[in-house]
């Protein structure tokens, strides 16, 4: 569904330049002060060509004559010199002008993509791909910013240097100019060939990289796994041939950057020599000076340092452009659920007050084209108030059913609607998330909890509670006991990913944080699956004395609800297949009063049959 | 302040002599190609010097020149420039070589520790940052070592153009004296003023990404609470004070660069200066004078990387700083000398006055358990939900170890056993499944990759008990279908029979299941349990479950109440004197809504 736009970038074959063309439209603080930040950039280049021209005026004024002229020779030192002072503050300016745009730009592109993320979502349907998701805003932004730190500068200066570089060797030898020229050409062809081999050598490192990470991963994540089964040595050695191959992956792609490397040197090399040769000829012909050689052989350092330093920075450089690419890809994958408030605001339509029933017109879902449908034609109304359990063997479709009715999805085909007959009826997709998400809540199974203390985690429903309410709150749900039983109350800190508690702990917090965001529809998928049964029957007595007068939807295996409840759905793959209160669906013998009577056995006693 | 600086100085060239120690001969090498490269520098800076005295300066005064004198020119400059290739394909090769061993070397180090510690180290330990030490950190801190032999080999240069300079003139030769000092004291410099700036950044980093981390797990929440917003601000706030952080360090790297850059060419200048002066009072040539100017224009560059190294050391003493706490950690599993030998059936599990607390909590999450469980038999772990018995069970099968009291198996303390012992004789289903990245046929069996302990018939046999046969035949390449990291290509129903056919193959002795059959069907587990007891040789098993479908094939039923064991009896004698164990496991039976 979602695997489409996230494809890694570096399949989709975009160049270098219309990645960094995207990212400009995309990067409006990019582009500010940026011809001051040139102009600068000119002037600071400008300032390297001052020493071969000393050079060239020295030998040309004073050595070679063979009676030097000491005090214009001291004039014009003295004179480079202030320019090459000047040169430094303008690279200072322009250094710290580029880092503050840059950076600015990268963090302001950081947050958008944080925020454009949790609109995909791919965050919540395919947990496993949340890793690479994080190092959309992390790690592909560092490296931007690494690489804007180190070569970013040195490869505009660079270009400057070259620009400026030719004109001043032009302005010298039109001749000489060109044969370096010449010189420098099988180089300026094989770049595009070198930069493949690099990107093709380094691609194959960033993939060891992440075997590596996935191997060390197992170690951490699996550790009690590990650890249980005794199978320490069989992950080291997982750990290690990972490691073995992203060293020789890692040497592999150095060669090819040292081949790259010395490819620059030897042409330059090849440069100077002829330069000496055709310079010494010129002169004979009287077109040029011995300073004006010497000076010209200063300047070809001048030119050979950008093409060295590029290069160098070549393959930095794809790797920037490569993650600033997988950012872009990001922001420009289209949310497949939009929040119409922003999508659009002129279809947005308010929810009817008070408690919201819900209706599905022939709604079908399914999670990849060519997949069987999950739901399959769903037609039904729930009035308000009505407390309604969701049953149903694994697989049949109840939490589609509850990610459908929360919008965290949208139907393939047909409209899911909430409101009342009297009310009216609104269209999901009509209203804004900012009201939607006021008055539908879900708790799902693993309510995720957040390193900080108990009522920080509750507060997170509704912001502005004080601790006090929250211990409140938590007497209200009957759950005082459980809290008088911790170490410091609701003050009580939950650890990473709320790991100080039990799993079952956790999602007494999470229901509760639920309830206090005091919604008119609530939905409760599995959220108590991992709570003691006496603890969880007094929770959801409480919850439903409290929410009486709202519609509650819970999706449950633990049937005691559906005994509870007001209606009972059961659902089969796909479909609603029957309907009605507890009583007469035990009496129906359908579905319902297998799927109850089987849960009866294992809760209540009796062995469950063998076979 | 100081004090601190002269710290960092000392500690990194104490880090940078580790580095060496470690890869003597790749560094070796590197140097030696490097000095090549640094000789040659300077030789390709005399070439030219000698070119423009005895080929270029004679030519255009003499308006005449041969041949000969000019191919000789240009072999030497190509000749020179051969040789200072070979010493720049040995250093980069060299050096990436010495660097990329030296981090091979400790993600193996620091994966061996992830191994060898205990669990209760590892839950204080975030698992972004256990994945950044073994990857960024370990490149942090080994990163400066590729640029190290170019430094070595620009002090090499250095050297040698200082001698040179005192041969060529002396008086010249002083500029070489101010400049070369003002380039090294400039890096000190820069090295201590970047220090706790990278420090900061880097800590910046850490935290933004932790916040995402945090934030995208969390989206389910984030999402169906409608927190999109709030959570953009959390992470903004922080990604800004990243922003400025990084502004800081480009601020002080701004100014480092133009200064190295102007020293250089401010010696060259002052070498015209001088020398101008020397030749025109006949002291020294105008060869001379044009190579000393040329060397100082390509000494830059060399210089600059003594500032590579001298500039990523605080990033690297950073890195290898947050690698040394896994390093030195110590605590790791000890084992003993014993090995029982094999007894037939089941373990004889003993719990005797354990103590357990997590971290440094005030409060104890097990206190003064005692219980036993006879070979073969069967024993239900009930209590309320956070009364400790996931932590029990990882006791039993020494996940952790109780800060007080012990644990036995088969009579002998599970510390005093030798290393795999433990895992030898029992089997941990745990209530999160972990599934490896690998196959259905690895993930049963967890063998290394060549040679299995068990064979395809007993790996069916253990996913026909699990109820997993049917799923995995449909599987399109069977058992040896791959599942995805985490498992992820499974449902979850599909995972947990997938660990209980683990489990099941092995025929372990002691079998302890928490809460490990949640998702199964009752009969399933049932046919597990009967499977592991109906052998003539049944096995222990310890389930840790709420449904009393499972509680009543137990023998026996310990009930655990705030971290202690309050009862203990058969399921009948409990029901009837422990109110609360009664209310717990009857609470769907007395929930029935009144007609």
């Amino acid at each position: 569904m979602t695997e489409a736009p996230l494809v890694p970038a570096d399949e989709r074959r975009e160049g270098a330049f219309a990645t960094l063309r995207r990212g400009l439209r995309m990067m409006p603080e990019f582009r500010r002060g940026l011809p001051v930040t040139f102009a600068l950039a000119l002037l600071a280049t400008a300032g390297r060509v001052v020493v071969p021209i000393a050079v060239q005026q020295v030998i040309d004024r004073g050595l070679a004559g063979g009676d030097p002229d000491l005090d214009v020779v001291t004039r014009l030192v003295l004179l480079c010199a202030v320019v090459v002072l000047i040169t430094a503050v303008a690279v200072y300016l322009m250094n710290v002008r580029l880092f503050r745009t840059t950076e600015t730009a990268l963090a302001a592109l950081r947050v958008r993509a944080f925020r454009h993320v949790h609109d995909l979502s791919v965050l919540h349907q395919q947990g496993e791909r949340r890793g690479s998701l994080v190092s959309r805003v992390t790690s592909d932004v560092d490296q931007l910013s690494t690489f804007m730190q180190w070569g970013g500068v040195l490869g505009l200066i660079s270009v400057g240097q070259l620009v400026v570089a030719t004109v001043v060797m032009t302005v010298y030898s039109w001749q000489l100019t060109l044969l370096v020229l010449v010189c420098f050409i099988p180089l300026a062809i094989a770049v595009r060939w070198f930069a493949q081999r690099l990107a093709t050598a380094y691609g194959v490192v960033r993939e060891r990289v992440g075997d590596v990470l996935g191997a060390v991963a197992e170690s951490v994540v699996g550790a009690p796994t590990v650890r249980a089964y005794g199978v320490g040595a069989r992950t080291a050695a997982r750990i290690d041939g990972a490691i073995d191959r992203q060293y020789r992956a890692q040497v592999d792609a150095q060669k090819v950057t040292a081949a790259v490397f010395v490819s620059g040197e030897f042409v330059a090399a090849l440069a100077n020599a002829a330069v000496v040769v055709v310079g010494v000829l010129l002169g004979l012909a009287g077109d040029i000076t011995a300073g004006t050689l010497v000076a010209f052989l200063f300047l070809v350092t001048l030119f050979v340092a950008p093409v060295q330093t590029a290069s160098e920075v070549l393959n930095e450089a794809q790797n920037a452009v490569a993650g600033f690419r997988r950012v872009l890809d990001v922001l420009d994958t289209d949310p497949d659920v939009r929040d119409p408030a922003t999508a659009a605001p002129e279809t947005v339509r308010e929810l009817p007050p008070g408690p919201l029933g819900v209706r599905f017109d022939a709604v079908s879902f399914r999670y990849a084209p060519g997949a069987p449908m999950a739901l399959d034609g769903v037609a039904l109304t729930i009035p308000p108030r009505l407390r309604v359990a969701v049953v149903g063997e694994t697989g049949s479709g109840k939490t589609t059913f509850a990610k459908l009715v929360t919008r965290l999805m949208d139907p393939v085909d047909g409209q899911v609607l909430l409101g009342s007959d009297a009310e009216g009826w609104v269209p999901l997709e009509e209203v804004a998330f900012s009201s939607l998400r006021s008055r539908v809540v879900m708790v799902p199974q693993d309510g995720f909890l957040f390193d900080a203390t108990v009522a920080d985690n509750v507060r997170y429903g509704r912001p502005g509670m004080t601790d006090e309410e929250v211990a409140t709150a938590f007497d209200e749900l009957e759950l005082g006991a459980w809290v008088a039983g911790l170490e410091d109350g609701v003050r009580t800190p939950v650890g990473q990913r709320g790991e100080s508690l039990s799993s079952g702990e956790r999602q007494l917090v999470a229901v509760a944080r639920a309830y206090v965001a005091d919604p008119d529809l609530l939905v409760l998928d599995e959220a108590t699956s991992a709570v003691d049964p006496a603890t969880e029957q007094r929770l959801t007595r409480a919850l439903d004395r409290l929410t009486d007068g709202r519609t509650t939807l819970t999706i449950a295996h633990r049937l005691s609800t559906a005994e509870r409840a007001d209606e009972v759905l059961v659902v089969d793959a796909g479909h609603v297949v029957q309907r009605g209160t507890h009583a007469e669906l035990v009496d129906a013998d359908g579905r319902y009063a297998r799927l109850h009577a089987s849960w009866r056995r294992s809760s209540t006693g009796a062995p469950a049959t063998t076979g | 302040m100081a004090r601190r600086r002269d710290a960092v100085v000392r500690r990194g060239l104490r880090h940078v002599g580790r580095g060496i120690v470690e890869q003597p001969g790749m560094f070796t090498l590197a140097v030696v190609a490097s000095s090549i490269y640094g000789a040659m520098t300077v030789a390709s800076a005399y070439v030219i010097g000698e070119i423009t005295d005895r080929v270029l300066l004679p030519s255009f005064a003499d308006g005449a020149t041969t041949a000969a004198a000019l191919s000789l020119a240009a072999a030497a400059i190509i000749g020179v420039a051969l040789l200072k290739i070979v010493g720049i394909l040995g250093r980069r090769l060299f050096a990436g070589i010495m660097s990329y061993r030296l981090q091979a070397d400790y993600r193996r180090r620091v994966t061996r520790q992830y191994l060898r510690l205990p669990l209760s180290w590892h839950q204080r330990h975030p698992t972004g940052q256990l994945l950044s030490n073994a990857n960024s950190d370990v490149e942090a801190a080994w990163f400066f070592v590729a640029p190290l032999p170019f430094a070595v080999g620009a002090l090499v240069m250095i050297a040698i153009t200082v001698v040179a300079l005192f041969l060529t003139d002396p008086l010249i030769a002083l500029v070489g004296l101010v400049v070369f000092p003002l380039v090294f004291l400039v890096n000190v410099v820069y090295s201590q003023v970047m220090s706790p700036r990278m420090q900061r950044a880097q800590q910046l980093r850490a935290e933004v990404s932790e916040i995402a981390h945090e934030s995208f797990d969390a989206a389910l929440v984030v999402k169906t609470l409608g927190r999109e917003t709030a959570e953009t601000e959390r992470f903004g706030a922080r990604a800004e004070e990243l922003r400025d952080g990084l502004v800081a360090v480009g601020r002080v790297r701004g100014l480092f660069d133009p200064m190295m850059e102007a020293l250089p060419n401010l010696g060259t200048l002052a070498v015209l200066l001088i020398g101008a002066g020397r030749v025109a009072d006949g002291s020294t040539d105008a060869g001379s004078l044009v190579s000393i100017a040329y060397l100082f224009t390509l000494l830059a560059l060399p210089i600059r990387a003594i500032g590579w190294v001298l500039a990523d050391l605080p990033r690297a003493l950073a890195g290898f700083d947050r690698v040394t706490p896994v390093l030195e950690a110590t605590g790791e599993t000890r084992y003993g000398p014993e090995s029982a030998a094999p007894a037939p059936g089941g373990a004889a599990v003993g719990v005797a006055g354990v103590d357990f607390s997590f971290g440094d909590a005030a409060r104890p999450t097990l206190r003064d358990v005692t219980f036993d469980v006879r070979a073969g038999t069967t024993v239900a772990v009930v209590g309320p939900t956070g009364s400790g018995k996931s932590t029990l069970a990882g006791l039993l099968v020494r996940l952790v170890d109780p800060a007080d009291g012990t644990v036995l198996l088969d009579g002998v303390d599970v510390r005093r056993l030798k290393e795999g012992e433990v895992s030898g004789r029992a089997a941990f289903v745990a209530q999160g499944t972990f599934l490896f990245d690998d196959t259905v046929r690895g993930n049963v069996t967890l063998d290394p990759a060549e040679g299995s302990a068990f064979t395809d018939d007993e790996v069916w046999a253990a996913l026909r008990v699990a109820a997993a046969d049917e799923f995995v035949a449909a599987l399109p390449g069977g058992l040896d279908t791959r599942v995805g990291e985490r498992g992820a290509t499974l449902s979850g129903g599909q995972r947990q029979r997938l660990a209980l056919a683990r489990a099941v193959v092995r025929r372990p002795r002691l079998l302890v299941l928490d809460d490990a059959t949640s998702a199964v069907d009752p009969s399933v587990e049932a046919r597990i349990l009967d499977a592991l007891r109906d052998s003539d040789e049944p096995a222990t098993v310890v389930v840790i479950a709420y449904r009393q479908a499972t509680i009543s094939l137990a023998d026996e039923v310990v009930w655990l109440e705030n971290g202690q064991v309050l009862a203990r009896g058969t399921h009948e004698q409990l029901l009837d004197e422990v109110p609360g164990y009664a209310a717990l496991v009857r609470a769907y039976s007395q929930a029935e809504v009144p007609a």
